[in-house]
Formats: structure tokens, sequence, C-alpha cells
């Protein structure tokens, strides 16, 4: 199974060599990838339905407990035969749709690339994997997204999915290296055994609010849910896929993938009402007052996916039963529509709705798809989704606690409601009707245009009719995988007449009149621009705005470019951290046993010292601060005489006459100092300066009093002449037993000299240019 | 004479620093200079100063017969002084050039504000 996913990687960049072959009829063929894939799916079917999980082992980092281990269950089967099964119905779609364009080997590249990501997420049974695969898809998204890339917005919608995205990213790998440091384990089979200690454990709210995030940010749950109608930027087929049928599932898939693990607390059950429940409202109330047909589809998407999260939240079986079959609902109705849109568009250069309509005597077969699609989407008896419907009463109706019920089936009929309406806005509104202006003169598409709708709403019938055939096929097996045990329910055409009835009922009454209401309606966006201001996406924008300021106004305080200032705080800090911890963990004394007396020469000496410093930092000629700076040396040198370094003192007394000399000569015709800063400043530079040297001066007296190790010392005294045959200890160090640092120190004043030589070297020649 | 030194080791690192922060480029190789001379002196001071007394052995004997001044501290400041100065006189001449291509001491002067990111 690995192979497979390796291999369709392998292809998508192989299609990237393929140039010609891209643009050749023969595209089509590319199909055969992911349909081959759908067959291999397909024969997991009878394995699943029985109850036995598929295995395949694959060691990757065995040290660090990460596999590349594949499961197939009912759970990753279903999702597996969406991606590849779509998938087919895309590629077949897209290879028509996307004709001609430059970039086609690239689209269909991302495309493999986001499909084999997609199955590997839902395939790994390792944390670390599905992380992995789960950050792919997420920048294949990010490319198909911004795929037309000379459109401004088409970059700004790309970059804010994969921002939320990656934001859940980051909280998916803190999830899973939680759940590993917990249980000692990244393999999801594993933890299934672990559910009560995670669930007893002092991190389960946290543990659960970082899978919360990731899945939120990924299915596009409220507030995160803008960049799923800004995602609408991509190409259709690429909206149909990828935001609409798979990858904003994704986050549906880790929830329902962690439900046996830990789900039905309280906490779980109720984050997950909430926040569907605002999603799947928020949802269906923008979607019916959009009038471009993709935004509607976008809202009425993240409606779907609140809805699914909604009914996880509940957590009955019945529940979860609904949601299963409600996955499979909303992919076929969903891309159906999705792909519609894309027929319409492409055939009219529009998708607003208001100019639209009558397109059913041009396009017959596109038409019947988007009635039946938008039929199912309402749950009009016979169609897949009428039986997804009343699932979902059903489960919202037994809620135990009465008074909950009563609230959750409310939200659930109202979002209902608004869905019916605005899935009959772009499955009807546009074939029904007079023919527009704008309508009359388009031409019939393509087959391979019109077939995979109708395939997808065929498919949508067929369920609808014959129930047993999907619950027998996936959706049983599904609901067990999310439920973690068996659950004895199946789905019928016809559970009597009861209050779910009566409700579905009261829905497609309401969502007929809602659309009558609405597609009357010229500009209803109106109505919705005044809460514009306080949109999330308004907010997040706000957010990352100020973000900007605050991070430049950071930069320029820190890393403003002057070297004083990054002195300045290098020196605050070492002056802070240093000095708290020699008052804190040392005792200060001073042990003056042992130190030699001073004698009037050496006091005359430092005194010297003391008034070059001064002159040094005072005067304002150059030519005066550089001698002083040479006395400066000069005291040292005699402080090396005084102290039995006689080699040191040579050493310094020819270094120091060099600098000077090197100084004056080159820099003779600099101008006076200015006095470039005020008092103010002088004082703050010369307190924190005198700080600085109190600092130094103590830390070097406590160093005075903690005894020297003299191993060292003692063996290179002893064996200078026993070894090395030289009495001047210090010349044997540089020159015998450290000889090749001393080497290599002559090759750093080599390249020195070099550097001085050529930089001299460098003005003579702009002498030259400017004569 | 220690405590004349440790006090010696703060006033060149204050000095240092201090000419450090100016904003002439001159100054802040002034106090480069002063601040390393500081360095030296404090790694000098942990070898027990030894008065008079070099660690050089005798010309007639082959072992030291009595106190010596610590070599280490002697080779590693060496060391020190000579590479510094290799750093020095190329910052002179770098400071040279900079001042015939600006016109300019002044370190400011040679900053590009990126204003707008």
């Amino acid at each position: 199974m690995l192979t497979l996913i390796v291999l369709t990687f392998a292809l998508a960049f192989i299609t990237l060599l393929m140039k010609r072959f891209v643009h050749s009829k023969y595209v089509g063929l590319i199909t055969l990838v992911p349909f081959t894939l759908f067959i291999t799916f397909l024969s997991y079917i009878p394995k699943v339905r029985e109850g036995t999980n598929v295995f395949f082992k694959n060691e990757w980092i065995p040290s660090l407990g990460i596999s590349l281990d594949l499961k197939i269950d009912g759970l990753s089967l279903l999702f597996s035969l969406l991606i590849t099964g779509i998938g087919t119905l895309i590629y077949l779609y897209a290879s028509s749709y996307m004709r001609g364009h430059v970039y086609l080997h690239r689209f269909f590249c991302y495309l493999g690339l986001f499909m084999g990501a997609m199955l590997g997420l839902v395939l790994s049974d390792n944390l670390i994997s599905l992380f992995i695969f789960w950050e792919l898809t997420s920048i294949t998204s990010f490319f198909l997204i911004g795929f037309n890339n000379e459109n401004e917005e088409s970059r700004k919608s790309a970059l804010w999915a994969l921002s939320i995205t990656g934001l859940g990213g980051f909280f998916l790998l803190s999830f899973g290296v939680m759940m590993g440091s917990i249980t000692g384990t990244y393999s999801i089979q594993e933890l299934l055994g672990q559910s009560e200690i995670l669930k007893n454990h002092s991190a389960y709210i946290l543990l659960i609010s970082f899978l919360f995030a990731a899945a939120f940010t990924k299915s596009a749950q409220f507030p995160f849910h803008f960049w799923l109608p800004g995602a609408m930027k991509a190409p259709t087929p690429v909206s149909a896929y990828l935001h609409s049928a798979t990858m904003v599932k994704a986050g549906i898939y880790l929830l329902a993938r962690f439900t046996p693990v830990l789900g039905g607390e309280y906490e779980w059950n109720t984050t997950l009402q909430i926040a569907g429940g605002v999603t799947m409202l928020y949802g269906a109330l923008h979607s019916v007052f959009r009038k471009d047909m993709k935004s509607i589809l976008a809202y009425s998407t993240v409606s779907a996916l609140g809805m699914l999260v909604f009914l996880l939240g509940v957590g009955t079986e019945k529940a979860l039963y609904a949601a299963s079959a409600f996955i499979v609902v909303h992919a076929l109705y969903k891309a159906s529509l999705f792909l519609i849109t894309g027929v319409v568009d492409h055939s009219t250069h529009t998708r607003n709705i208001n100019e639209l309509g009558g397109i059913r005597h041009k396009m017959p077969w596109i038409a019947v798809a988007g009635l039946i699609s938008a039929l199912s989407c309402a749950g009009i008896p016979l169609t897949f989704g009428f039986i997804g419907k009343e699932l979902i009463y059903e489960a919202t109706l037994h809620y135990p606690l009465h008074t909950i019920a009563m609230i959750l089936t409310v939200t659930a009929v109202v979002t209902n409601v608004f869905l019916t309406c605005s899935g009959f806005l772009v499955g009807l509104k546009p074939f029904f009707g007079k023919l527009t202006v704008r309508c009359a003169e388009i031409e019939k598409p393509e087959a391979v245009l019109w077939l995979p709708p109708l395939i997808l709403a065929f498919f949508s019938v067929l369920f609808g009719v014959l129930p047993i055939l999907a619950d027998d096929g996936f959706v049983t097996a599904l609901a067990h995988a999310i439920n973690g045990k068996k659950i004895d329910q199946h789905l019928q055409i016809w559970h009597g007449v009861n209050r779910a009835l009566i409700l579905s009922g009261m829905t497609i009454g309401f969502g007929i009149l809602l659309y009558f209401l609405f597609k009357k309606f010229r500009n209803p966006m109106r109505l919705t621009e005044r809460f514009n201001a306080i949109s999330p996406q308004n907010i997040f924008t706000l957010f990352v705005d100020k973000f900007r300021v605050f991070a430049f106004i950071y930069t320029r305080f820190f890393q403003n470019g002057y070297l004083r200032v990054y002195l300045m705080v290098i020196v605050i800090f070492v002056i802070g951290l240093v000095g708290y911890k020699l008052f804190e963990d040392v005792p200060l004394h001073v042990n003056t046993t042992g130190l030699s007396e001073f004698r009037v020469y050496e006091l005359v000496v430092f005194l010297i010292m003391v008034v070059a410093i001064l002159f040094t930092i005072r005067t304002s000629s150059r030519l005066t601060a550089i001698a002083a700076t040479g006395v400066i040396g000069y005291c040292i040198c005699l402080i090396f005489v005084f102290y039995g370094a006689p080699d040191l003192a040579m050493t310094q007394f020819a270094i120091d006459t060099l600098t000077v000399v090197l100084f004056v000569f080159v820099l003779f015709k600099l101008p006076a100092f200015l006095n470039l800063s005020n008092r103010a400043i002088q004082f703050r530079d010369a307190v924190i300066s005198i700080a600085f040297g109190v600092l130094i001066s103590l830390i070097t007296l406590q160093a005075l009093v903690s005894p020297a190790d003299k191993e060292i010392s003692r063996f290179y005294a002893e064996n200078a002449y026993e070894l090395a045959k030289g009495k001047n200890v210090v010349n044997v160090i540089l020159v015998d037993f450290r000889g090749f640092d001393t080497l290599i120190e002559t090759i750093v004043l080599s390249i020195a000299a070099i550097g001085v030589f050529s930089l001299l070297k460098y003005r003579a020649s702009d002498e030259e240019i400017s004569e | 004479m220690e405590l004349l030194l440790v006090a010696l080791v703060g006033v060149l690192y204050s000095a240092g620093i201090y000419l450090m922060f100016r904003r002439s480029m001159v100054k802040l190789l002034l106090g480069f200079i002063i601040l390393g001379n500081g360095a030296n002196i404090l790694i000098f001071l942990m070898g027990e100063l030894t008065k008079g007394k070099a660690p050089i052995i005798d010309a007639e004997e082959t072992h030291f017969v009595d106190a010596y001044a610590d070599p280490v501290p002697q080779a590693l400041i060496l060391t020190a002084i000579v590479i510094s100065f290799g750093l020095t006189a190329f910052a002179i001449v770098l400071l040279n050039k900079v001042y015939s291509t600006t016109g300019s001491d002044d370190l400011d002067s040679l900053n590009i504000q990126d204003l707008d990111i």
C-alpha cells in the first residue's frame, strides 16, 4: 500500500516532465492514475465490511517510534474511496476544463501530490507521519489556490489558507508529541487501548484543545472559516476536490479518528456541539446572501462541515451513524454542484445567479445533475440527502437530555432550511425560468464536463433508492470505526411517520419559501455588509497588520543598525544577569593574605595610566587620544616588566609602537573629534560603562580568591628543557608545545596583512579613476 | 599590588566600553584596543603575580630551582597581543578607506535605513 502512495507521488513529479503529453489530446489518460487506485480500494470493501482491519507495517525511524504504518478500516477506506473516486471524476473533468492552460503540467503535478498526501493522511496509523501528510495537503492546497499566480487576490487567499491551516498543523504536531510523551507510542492503533488513561490524564483538556485547534482550522470552523471562501479563487475542479469533498474533511477525519480514543467526555461533546453548531448556522446563513455560485457553495460547505463537527459532538451512536452517512451525502451532492458551477462559469463567463437562467435548454444533462444534487441537498425523498437528514434529526431528537435535544434539533432544522435554499439557488436557479440574454449564445459542453457531475448525481439517487448498497458497502463500517464498536443500525428509506419526517417536511417547505424570497433579491449582500467590521476575517486581517507594525518596531528597536546599541544591549544584559548571579550565589569577600604589597613606583604607573585613560576619553584632538592610548600600552609594558614577563613586555612595546605609528600615518588627515552626543547620553553611557567595569573587577577579585589549577603550568615548566631543550618556557610553549597554534596564528596575520595591502591598493586605484 | 591591578582592569574595561559606545569610528577602535589591554591584564592576574622572576630556567640548570612566574598566561597574552595587532592594523586601514570614501568618521553616516519593509 505504501508503494502505491509513493508511486502516486512519483507519477505526480513525472507529470511535471511530460509537458508535451499533458498538452496533447490524450491528457484524459491521466485519469487512469486515480481510477486504478479507486479500483484497488474497492477491492478492500469485502474485508472491511466483515470488520477486519488491514494493516501494513512499514518501518521508518524505529528508534524514535516513527513509522509509516498504514491501516485500512471503515474510516480510512471510505475516505480513500472518496479521494480516489471523486479524484477520478475531477481528473477527467479537469482534463477538459483546464485545457490549454500554460501550466497544465504543474496543475496535474499538484493535484497528484495532493492525492498522494491525502491518501497518506487518512491511511497513516502513526501520529508523526499523519502530521507530515497533513502538512503536505496544506502545502499542495496553497499551490492550487494560488494557481492563477498573476492574480493578487489569488495569492492573498493562498497565503491566508496556508497560514490558517499551517497554524493548525503546528497544533497537530504539539498534540502528537504530547500524546507520544503521555502514552509512549505514536501508533493510533495502540492509543485505542489507552483511552481511559488519556481521558483521566490531567493534560486531557490541553490535548483536546490542540486537537480541536488542528481540526477546526483545517475544516474551516468558525472563526477560522474565512480561508475557505477565499480558497474559491482556485480553479473550480480544485474547489470541488480539495475545498469541498476531501481536504477540508481532514479535520473531520481527525476528530472521527480520535473519537474512540478521546471522545465521549463532557468537554469534548460540549465544545464540538457549540463550535459545530455556530459554524453550521453561520455558514448556512451566509450562503443564502451570496450571489456568486462558488461563494454560496463555499459557505454551504462551511455549514456542512459544521454539521459534521456538530454530529461528532452529539456523540451518541445515532449521531455518529448520521455523521457517517452525511459525509457521503455531502461529498456527492457538493462535488457535483461545484462541477456544475464550473461548467456554467466556463460557458457563460459569469457565476452571478442574477444573470443566469434557463440553461436547461442548452445543457440538459447538467441541468439534470444540478436538479438531483439540489434535491439531495434539500433532502427530498428518494435522494441520499433525505436519508441523511432523517438520521440527523433522529440523532438530535434522541439526545439524552431533553432541553438540549430541543436546542440541537432547532439548530439543525434552521441550518437545513438555509442549506436547502442555497442548494436551490445553485442547483435550480441557473437552469430554470426564462433563458437570460447572457445564456442565449452558449454552446453544449463536452461529455467529460457533464458526465462527472451526472455520475455523482446518479449515486445520490442510487443510494437514496437503494440505501442498502451504501449501508452494507461502507457506512456501517465507517460508523463502526468512528464509534469504536459496532453500531446496530441500518439505512432505511422509510422510517414511518414520525417526528423526524415531520421536521424533514418542514425543512423542505421553509427552504422552498426562502428560495423564492431570496431569488428575487438582487443584491442581498448589502444587508450583511454592515457587519463586515466585526467579521473574523477583518479581525484577523487587523491583527496581522498590527503584528507587522509590531514586528517593524521591534526590529527597529533591537536590530536598528547601530553598533553601539547592539553593544549596549549585550553589556546591559551581562551586567543584569551576571551581576544578579554574582550577588545571589557568590559570597563576596576579599582575601588579602598572600597578596603582594604595592610600592610607590607601581602606584605612579597606575596613576599615569588613569590620567592617560582620562585623556583618551576627554580629548578633542585625535592625535592626543592616540598618543594617550600609546601611553596606556607602555604602562602595561612596565607592569609586565615588574612581574617577570620580559617576553610580553618586549612584544607589547613593539606592537604598541607599531600601532601608534600606523594610526598616525594613516589617520593624520582626519578631522578633530566632533562632539556627537549630548551630555545626557554621555552620562548614560558612563553609568553603564562604570557598572560594567565594576562588575569585571568584582569577578576578577573573586577569581583571585579561588585557587587556580597549576598542573598545566607545572608540566610546561618541568618539561621545557627535558622535552624541548629550551630554557625560556614561554617561548618553548609558543614554538614547540603549541607550535601548531602559532603556525596558524602566523597564517591569520598573513591574511590580515593581505587585507591591509589590498585595501591600500584599492585606494590607489580609486585615485587613479578620480584623476 | 593585586588590588591595584584589579582596579586597573575595571578602569580599562569601563573606558574601553565607554569609547565603544561613541559614534566616532576612531574612538570605537581606541576603545577596542583599551578593552583588549584590560583583558590581557585580567589574564595576567590569573597566573599569580611573581615579582621579578621570569619563567626562564637559569643557564646552568635544567629545572627551576626557584619560584617562577606562570608561563601559561604569558603565552596566551603574547598570542593575544599579536592577533589583536593584526585586527587593529586591518581596522585602521579600513577606517581610513571608509573616511576617504564617505568623508565622515561618524558611524551613523554609514547606516542605510530601509524604513519600509
